[in-house]
Order: structure tokens, then C-alpha cells, then sequence
């Protein structure tokens, strides 16, 4: 049984690229779609998931022996929510703006599928080493999935990355004319139709290629 | 179509066994419609919108000068290439000569103000065609109306340049633009227009809306060629006539009258070029006059309830959305009674 589970190396490239969270496996909506407004937000809120996430695959992964199958899954809750505890009073506590801007999402860490979806099927079947690779990878391919839906709509949107200036826009006296809408919800879902048929082009681009070749 | 088959094999045995027998009367099935007009196309209908689109363009140039040809130049241009390469992203047949593109960049351009930057009618193109159009498979499958989708596109993303102060140039030669739109001159209490300039057009405005008299013209070309429903305008005008009455009556000294609400704004504009696209309006006549009334309804709560001075655009998208379950509510009955359920 054991064996036939993906090695450590495997489950870390798996979740950058083959098996992005956001645009392979569609989870994490919730976050992907509101806090990339800007740079700022987004990262904070791919490190908090990365937090939490790392630190509930090490958990239940120490713990899965000792797994009973018909409360596993109250059990990663309640693990997952002590974490996103930990990660909602520290941004309180030493980042109060941002944890003033990203409200209630911080919290709604708790029901991130994408992480009782690692605790499911990696960290409560494999060892630590494996599932600690496993949620960097996961979190690796969450933060990049962010930033690049963040990038777009930060630059569009207001004409900064990272709140530093690229584009300076007609509000401050600049000739970028800021797309409003890129930075309201509207603008999270159009970006992020287009990012995701955009990955999918190239992966079915990349996968004729292959053939072409076999 | 389970129900006949086995109704037959239960009642008579001999008819379905024995009939291919006889001599097989010569009949051909296919589903309806079995008359069509050869002459009813794709490329007709935009022909004819164009044409009915000449007059409003015409009193555009004629009240805010060459700026309006310049928009219509930019935003029809730009449609066309945007659907040519989208469709062609798409590897699909280039469809840009059946006209739509062309027609959709047209009501666009005249549904902008003149002051609008060259960017804004670019953008709300690629909006229009890419988000409101291709994304659902092109012509015919899109949910909303395409200029509507980039009007809107670009309206929420440049709230200054498409806002009400931007109609207004106090230091214009052109004497419609010293004045704020009557739509928000209606809101701020400031003094309205009459109703014969409202009529004829030579009031601020988006580049198409402020005639109504080349808005009528077009409306009533349209709707006689049976390019448009009639029941879509028929249904927009009397919902506001209706609502704008009652509130005249209850405020009978009010500047501000049924009329006004009929020939100001883009009413006329949109209840004859806007609501009455084919694809995104209701396809039985019920359900057209249907989605005109809720049009018109709520274009009358957008002007009177709401920080908009104008609600034809939003108005129009909101009855988009709602068109499929008008088409659910008014399938029409065929003919020797509805269809048989399965059980």
C-alpha cells in the first residue's frame, strides 16, 4: 500500500505546476478570488495558508497512527482550526492593517479545502518528511497562483505592484488610465477565467507535443 | 415519443406491421419551421440595423461634430479586429462579414459620450467581444447583450471618464455640451430642457441617445422590416409611461414629466437598438413584450431610485439575465396540445 503512494519529491513538484491548487484542482476559490486585489493582501494571505497548511500536514501526519477513520475528519478540523488561530492573533497582533483589510478571510482559513484535502490524502498516509514536502509544494503552487492572478489585476487595476508605482495612473496625475473594475469582484472572476483558460491552452499544447513525439 | 410507440404495440397489432406494405405515401419529416424566408439572414438583419442605426449617427455628428464620427471609426474598427482574432484564436470560420461585430461596435460608439478617450472605446470593444461575446461561442450563444457587457465594462473601470461630469465641457463652442445631460439636470433639481429640444436632439447625451426623433426613425424602420419585435420597444415605453405616470400623478407639478421621461435619456435608443438584439431577448412575442415591460420597469427604478441618472444599460443586462426564464414561462403551444411529458 505504502508503496504505490508518490514519493516526497514527487509530492512537492506535484503541487507547484502538474497539480496547482488553484488551476489544476480548482480548490481555494474562496481566497483566490478575494484577496487579489493587490500584492499585498495576496501574499499575506498565500503565507498565512502556507502556515497553516505545513503546519497541519506535520501534525497529522505525527498523529496518523493513531487516526480513527470516523473522526479523522473532525480531527483535522479541529487541528486546522488551533493553527488558523495562531495565524489570525499574530497578523492581529503585528500586522493590524493587513489583518484589518483581509477581515474575515483569515479566519475562513479553517475551510480551505485545499488544505483538509492535503491532510486527507497525503500527511494521514505518509510520513513527515513526505507531507512536510507536500504542504511546501502545495503552499509553493497556492502562493504562485495568487500572485499571478494578484499581478494582473494589481497592474490593471491600479497601475502598482506591491503598491510601488509601475504605471502612474490618471488619479495622481500620471497617463495610465487605472481599469476600476480589475480591482473590484468582477475583475477577480474575469481574471481568473482568463489565467485559467490560459493554463489549460498550454497544457493541452504541451500534451499534443508529447504525442507528436511518442 | 415512448408514449406512441407502445400504445400502438398494446391496441392494434396489425397497422405498424402491415403498413409499410401499402404503398408508401410519399411524405417527408422534418422537424418546423417548414416555410422560412431565404432572404432572412444574418447579414440582412445587420444591413438593416445599420441602415436604422444612419439617422441617430447622423444628429450625433451634427450636435457634437466630427468627435462622434471619430468614436464610431474607433469603436467599429476595433470590434471587427477583436472578433476577427478571437474567432480566429478560436479556430472557428471568420465570421466578421455577417456584420455583427460591426453592428455591436456601432450601438457602442453611440452609447458613449464624445468626450470619451480613444482607450475607452478600445477597451470596451475588447470587453464587448471577448467577455461578452466569444467567451460564449460567438454569435447567437451569447447571454448578454455584447455593447451592453462593454459599456459596462468601461463604465465601472473609468467612473470619471464616463460619469456625468464628463458630458459637460462649460468652455465648448458646441452649446449642447455647456449644459449637463437632462438626465442629470433632472436628478441635481437644476432647471430642465424642453421638450421639443429633447425631441430633436440638440441636448447633451451619449453620442446616439439624445434624438429621439432619429431614435423613432430607426425604431420604426426596424420594427416595420421586422428586423426588431416591436413588442420589446412596444413593452419598454409603456413601462415607464405607466410607472412615470403614476408619479406624475401623485406630483402633478413636477418639471419633470412622462414625457420627459420618454424622449430624455436613452430610452428611445435603447428600447429600439439595445433591448431588441435578437439574441439576448426572449424568442416568443409574450416573453418580448414581457422582457420590454421589465425593461422599461426597471430603467424607470434606476433613474428615480438610484445614484445613476440613467439606468437603460444596466436595465437591459438585468432582462438579459432573466431571459431564460421568461423563455421557460412562455413556451408558446403547439399545435394539437403541449408536448407529452415523459413519464
Amino acid at each position: 500500500m505504502a508503496h504505490d503512494q508518490p514519493t516526497a519529491l514527487e509530492r512537492f513538484v506535484n503541487g507547484i505546476l502538474p497539480e496547482n491548487p488553484v488551476y489544476r484542482q480548482l480548490l481555494g476559490m474562496c481566497p483566490t478570488l478575494a484577496v487579489t486585489g493587490a500584492m499585498k493582501p495576496a501574499m499575506t494571505m498565500a503565507g498565512a495558508t502556507a502556515f497553516v497548511l505545513i503546519m497541519a500536514n506535520i501534525m497529522i501526519s505525527l498523529m496518523r497512527g493513531l487516526l480513527k477513520p470516523h473522526l479523522r475528519i473532525l480531527v483535522f478540523t479541529l487541528t486546522i482550526a488551533t493553527f488558523v488561530t495562531i495565524a489570525d492573533r499574530f497578523l492581529a497582533a503585528f500586522m493590524y492593517d493587513m489583518s484589518k483589510q483581509l477581515g474575515p478571510y483569515i479566519p475562513l482559513i479553517i475551510v480551505n479545502c485545499i488544505i483538509i484535502s492535503r491532510c486527507e490524502i497525503c500527511a494521514s498516509k505518509q510520513s513527515l518528511f513526505t507531507a512536510v514536502s507536500d504542504g511546501v509544494g502545495m503552499s509553493m503552487g497556492f502562493a504562485l497562483a495568487l500572485a499571478s492572478i494578484a499581478t494582473v489585476r494589481e497592474v490593471l487595476g491600479s497601475g502598482t505592484w506591491f503598491g510601488l508605482t509601475l504605471l502612474r495612473s490618471q488619479g495622481e496625475g500620471g497617463w495610465w488610465p487605472a481599469w476600476g473594475i480589475m480591482v473590484l469582484p468582477p475583475g477577480a472572476f474575469i481574471t481568473l477565467g482568463c489565467l485559467l483558460g490560459l493554463v489549460n491552452w498550454i497544457q493541452e499544447r504541451s500534451a499534443k507535443r508529447q504525442r507528436a513525439r511518442a | 415519443m415512448a408514449g406512441p410507440e407502445t400504445e400502438t404495440g398494446a391496441g392494434g397489432e396489425a397497422p405498424s406491421e402491415t403498413a409499410p406494405e401499402a404503398r408508401a405515401p410519399d411524405l417527408h419529416v422534418a422537424p418546423g419551421p417548414h416555410i422560412s424566408n431565404p432572404a432572412l439572414t444574418t447579414r440582412g438583419m445587420m444591413v438593416d440595423v445599420l441602415l436604422a442605426l444612419i439617422p441617430a449617427a447622423a444628429m450625433a455628428t451634427w450636435v457634437f461634430g466630427l468627435s462622434a464620427l471619430a468614436q464610431i471609426a474607433i469603436c467599429a474598427a476595433s470590434c471587427v479586429v477583436f472578433e476577427a482574432v478571437f474567432t480566429r484564436m478560436r479556430g472557428r470560420r471568420l465570421s466578421i462579414l455577417d456584420g455583427s461585430a460591426l453592428v455591436t461596435g456601432v450601438i457602442l460608439a453611440l452609447s458613449l459620450p464624445w468626450s470619451a478617450p480613444w482607450y475607452v472605446g478600445v477597451i470596451a470593444s475588447l470587453a464587448a467581444i471577448g467577455l461578452g461575446k466569444i467567451v460564449f461561442g460567438g454569435l447567437g450563444q451569447n447571454l448578454f447583450n455584447p455593447a451592453m457587457v462593454g459599456r459596462a465594462f468601461v463604465m465601472i473601470s473609468f467612473a470619471a471618464l464616463l460619469g456625468a461630469p464628463a458630458y459637460v465641457d462649460p468652455a465648448s463652442a458646441l452649446d449642447a455640451l455647456t449644459q449637463a445631460t437632462p438626465l442629470t439636470a433632472a436628478k441635481q433639481g437644476a432647471p430642465v430642457p424642453g421638450l421639443w429640444p429633447l425631441f430633436l436632439g440638440v441636448t447633451n447625451g451619449s453620442l446616439g441617445e439624445t434624438s429621439s426623433l432619429a431614435c423613432i426613425l430607426g425604431g420604426l424602420f426596424l420594427c416595420l422590416r421586422r428586423t426588431a419585435a416591436w413588442q420589446i420597444p412596444a413593452g419598454v415605453i409603456l413601462g415607464v409611461a405607466v410607472l412615470a405616470g403614476l408619479d406624475n400623478l401623485l406630483h402633478p407639478d413636477a418639471a419633470w414629466t412622462v414625457l420627459h421621461h420618454l424622449l430624455g435619456g436613452s430610452l428611445l435608443f435603447g428600447a429600439f437598438f439595445i433591448a431588441t438584439d435578437p439574441v439576448s431577448s426572449p424568442l416568443a412575442p409574450r416573453g418580448r413584450f414581457i422582457f420590454g415591460l421589465g425593461v422599461g420597469i426597471l430603467v424607470y427604478v434606476i433613474r428615480v431610485f438610484s445614484g445613476y441618472p440613467e439606468g437603460v444599460m444596466f436595465a437591459v443586462l438585468l432582462m438579459n439575465a432573466a431571459t431564460p426564464l421568461i423563455h421557460r414561462a412562455t413556451i408558446p403551444r403547439p399545435l394539437g396540445g403541449p408536448v407529452p411529458q415523459k413519464a
